[in-house]
C-alpha cells in the first residue's frame, strides 16, 4: 500500500485550486465553507474513526478558535500570520485541559463529559459580553491582508473572496495532509490499536490515555484553525459556533462520508454542505432533511458514502468475476 | 438579603426543579433499563406541550379543558414513543451507543420541523385552569396555586414510579431487564414488550411534563433544546439510571440556578454545566448513582 500510495492529498487540492477562475462567485463561496467544514470534519475524525472515541464536545475546540482568532484580529488588530496559529494553540491548550479529565472515562460517560465542556465554554461565550460580544457576538471580523497576492500571476485578477478561498484551500490542505501523516504514522497505528481493543492495547505496555489525551489535543488544536477560518468566512464569530446542535452536525458529516475512511468526512462535507444549500431553495424544512438522511444512514449506509460505494464496488467486482464462487 | 427574597428564590428554585424532575425521571428511566441516551426527550416534551394547546384549543379555550388535554397530551406522546422505538429505535440496540445518539438526534430534527409544520412557529399559549387559579401569600411573595400544584406533583410521581419499581412485578421486570437483558430473555419473558412499554412510559412523562408547562411558559420552537439540556445536566448530577438520583439532582439543580442568578447574575447558566462537569470527573455515575459495568 505504502509503496505506490496516490497522493491523494495533492491531487484533490490540485483539482479544486482552479475553481475562483473556472466557477461562479456562489461556488467559490460554497467551496471555502466545504473546504473549512472538511478540515473541522477530518479533526473530529481522529478521534471518532481512528481512535474511537465519541466526542459530542468537538465543537467547544472549533468555537475557541474561532474566538480567539476573532478576538485577536478585530479587538487587537493582530495579522492573520498571527492570529490563526493562535487559534489552534489556543484549543490545543484548552484541549490539555479538558482532555486530562474526559480521557479518565469511556463511552457513553466520556461523550457527556465533552459535551459538558462544550456546553461550559458556550454559557463562558454566551455571557462574557466584555470579551466575547455575548449573545451578540464579535460582528465584521476582518479578512486577512491579502493584497501581496496582487503581485501574483492570475491571482491578482481575483476579488477577496477569491483569494480567502485560495488562501483556506491551502491551508486546510496543509493541515489534511498533516493529519494523514499522523493517521499513517506509527502514533496513528496505536491509535487503532486502541480503537480496536482498548484493554489489550493497555495489556502490551501502552500508556492509552496518555495516547488519548495527545490526540484529544491534536484533534483539538485542528478543529480550532478550522474554527478560525469559518468565523473569517461568515464575516463574525457568535455562541451559536459552540452549541452542542453543531458538535452532531459534524459528527453527521463525518459519519455520511464515512468514518472509517481517512476521505469519508470530506465526502460527508461536500455533500452535506451542498446538500444544504440546494434543499434550502425550495423548502425551510432543511433540519427534517438532515434527520431523514440521517436516518437513512443509520438504518441503510452505517458505512457512509465511501462505505457503500466500497460495497457495491466489491459487488460489482464479483458479478465480473463471474458465479465461480457461488 | 431578606427573608422574603430568600424563601421567593426558593420556591422558584423548588417549582424548577419539580418540574425539571418530571421531565428528566423519563430520560433517566430510559437510560437505566435500556441503556439509551435519548435526545428526543425534549422533543417528545414539546410535542406534549403542543398537543395539550391542541386539544384545549378543540375543547374550549377556558374552563376545566386542561384536565383532559394534559391527560391527552401524555397518552398521544406515549403513543408516539411506544411507535418509534417498535419500528425504528429497536433495530439499534446491539449497535454502538454511537448510532442511538445519533438516532435520537435525527428524532430531534425531525419531530422539530414536524412541530413547525403543524403549529407554525409562534407563540402559544394555554391559560392556567380555573381551579388553580390566583395565589396566596408567603412571607411577602405571591405563590400561585399552580406552582403549588407543580411542586406537589413532583414528589407525587416520583413516589409512584419509586413504589412502582420497587414493589411490583412490573417493576421487577425492569430491574432485571437492566441487570441482564439476554437471561431475562431466556427466562422466556417478553423483553421486547418491556422495553417499548419502558419507552412509552417515559414519553408519557415528558408529554405530560410539556402539557403541564403551558400555563407557566408559552410554547415555542426551541422549547425542546433548550429543555433537554437542563434535564441532562440534572440526570448527569444525580446519577444517569438512578430515579431517586434524579429526584435529587433536580433539587440541585433548581436551587443553583435559582440562588446562582442571585448571586452571579451573569455565571448562574456557567454554574450549572460546571456543577455538571465537576460531578462527572469526581463520580461519573452521579452524586446518588451506582457504576454501570
Amino acid at each position: 500500500m505504502s509503496a505506490r500510495r496516490i497522493p491523494w492529498t495533492l491531487l484533490i487540492f490540485l483539482a479544486l485550486l482552479p475553481l475562483p477562475w473556472i466557477g461562479s462567485r456562489y461556488q467559490t463561496f460554497l467551496g471555502t465553507e466545504i473546504a473549512i467544514d472538511a478540515l473541522f470534519a477530518v479533526s473530529l475524525n481522529l478521534l471518532l474513526g481512528t481512535t474511537g472515541l465519541v466526542s459530542f464536545g468537538h465543537v467547544a475546540y472549533f468555537g475557541i478558535g474561532s474566538y480567539v482568532c476573532g478576538i485577536l484580529m478585530k479587538t487587537y488588530g493582530l495579522p492573520f500570520v498571527l492570529a490563526f496559529p493562535a487559534a489552534g494553540l489556543g484549543a490545543a491548550l484548552f484541549a490539555v485541559v479538558f482532555g486530562f479529565f474526559c480521557v479518565r472515562l469511556t463511552k457513553i460517560y466520556f461523550a457527556m463529559l465533552t459535551l459538558a465542556f462544550s456546553q461550559i465554554v458556550w454559557a463562558v461565550c454566551f455571557k462574557w459580553n466584555a470579551v466575547t460580544g455575548g449573545d451578540q457576538g464579535i460582528a465584521d471580523v476582518p479578512f486577512p491582508n491579502m493584497h501581496w497576492m496582487a503581485s501574483l500571476p492570475y491571482v491578482g485578477d481575483l476579488n477577496i473572496n477569491g483569494r480567502f478561498y485560495l488562501l483556506s484551500l491551502v491551508l486546510v490542505a496543509v493541515c489534511i495532509a498533516a493529519i494523514g501523516q499522523i493517521t499513517r504514522s506509527p502514533f496513528g497505528r496505536m491509535l487503532t490499536a486502541i480503537r480496536d481493543n482498548r484493554e489489550r492495547a493497555a495489556f502490551i505496555g501502552l500508556n492509552v490515555r496518555a495516547y488519548e489525551l495527545s490526540v484529544f489535543v491534536v484533534a483539538g488544536g485542528f478543529a480550532g484553525l478550522s474554527g478560525a477560518l469559518y468565523g473569517i468566512f461568515n464575516r463574525g464569530v457568535f455562541p451559536d459556533y459552540v452549541f452542542w446542535p453543531k458538535s452532531a452536525e459534524v459528527m453527521i458529516m463525518t459519519i455520511l462520508g464515512g468514518m472509517n475512511y481517512f476521505w469519508g468526512p470530506t465526502v460527508g462535507a461536500f455533500v452535506l454542505v451542498w446538500l444544504n444549500q440546494e434543499i434550502t431553495n425550495y423548502t425551510q424544512y432543511w433540519p427534517a432533511v438532515l434527520g431523514s438522511i440521517l436516518l437513512i444512514l443509520l438504518f441503510a449506509l452505517p458505512g457512509g458514502i465511501l462505505g457503500g460505494l466500497a460495497r457495491g464496488g466489491a459487488a460489482l467486482r464479483r458479478l465480473l468475476a463471474g458465479r465461480g464462487d457461488a | 438579603m431578606t427573608a422574603s427574597l430568600l424563601v421567593g428564590q426558593f420556591l422558584s428554585g423548588l417549582t424548577t426543579s419539580m418540574f425539571l424532575f418530571l421531565i428528566a425521571s423519563g430520560l433517566s428511566l430510559v437510560f437505566g433499563v435500556m441503556r439509551v441516551l435519548n435526545f428526543a426527550h425534549g422533543s417528545f416534551y414539546m410535542i406534549g406541550a403542543y398537543l395539550a394547546w391542541q386539544v384545549v384549543t378543540w375543547l374550549h379555550p377556558v374552563g376545566e379543558a386542561f384536565w383532559p388535554a394534559a391527560l391527552a397530551a401524555g397518552l398521544g406522546v406515549a403513543v408516539l414513543g411506544a411507535v418509534v422505538e417498535r419500528l425504528l429505535l429497536r433495530h439499534l440496540y446491539g449497535l454502538d451507543e454511537l448510532y442511538q445518539l445519533l438516532f435520537t438526534y435525527a428524532l430531534v430534527l425531525i419531530l422539530g420541523d414536524a412541530a413547525k409544520y403543524l403549529w407554525g412557529t409562534g407563540q402559544l399559549s394555554v391559560h392556567r385552569p380555573p381551579v388553580l387559579d390566583g395565589g396566596f401569600q408567603l412571607v411577602g411573595n405571591t405563590v400561585p396555586y399552580y406552582n403549588l400544584f407543580i411542586i406537589a406533583v413532583g414528589p407525587a410521581i416520583a413516589i409512584t414510579v419509586g413504589l412502582v419499581l420497587s414493589r411490583t412485578a412490573a417493576g421487577r421486570m425492569l430491574r432485571a431487564a437492566s441487570a441482564d437483558r439476554e437471561m431475562l430473555d431466556a427466562m422466556g419473558a417478553n423483553v421486547g414488550l418491556i422495553y417499548t412499554g419502558m419507552f412509552a412510559v417515559s414519553s408519557f412523562l415528558a408529554g405530560l411534563a410539556g402539557a403541564l408547562i403551558t400555563p407557566m411558559e408559552s410554547i415555542v420552537p426551541g422549547m425542546d433544546v433548550q429543555v433537554i439540556v437542563q434535564a441532562f445536566i440534572v440526570v448527569v448530577i444525580g446519577g444517569l439510571g438512578s430515579f431517586w438520583g434524579t429526584f435529587w439532582g433536580a433539587m440541585i439543580y433548581g436551587q443553583v440556578l435559582s440562588f446562582g442568578i442571585l448571586i452571579l447574575p451573569e455565571f448562574s447558566l456557567f454554574s450549572v454545566f460546571a456543577l455538571m462537569a465537576v460531578v462527572l470527573i469526581v463520580r461519573p455515575w452521579g452524586l446518588f448513582g451506582r457504576p454501570i459495568r
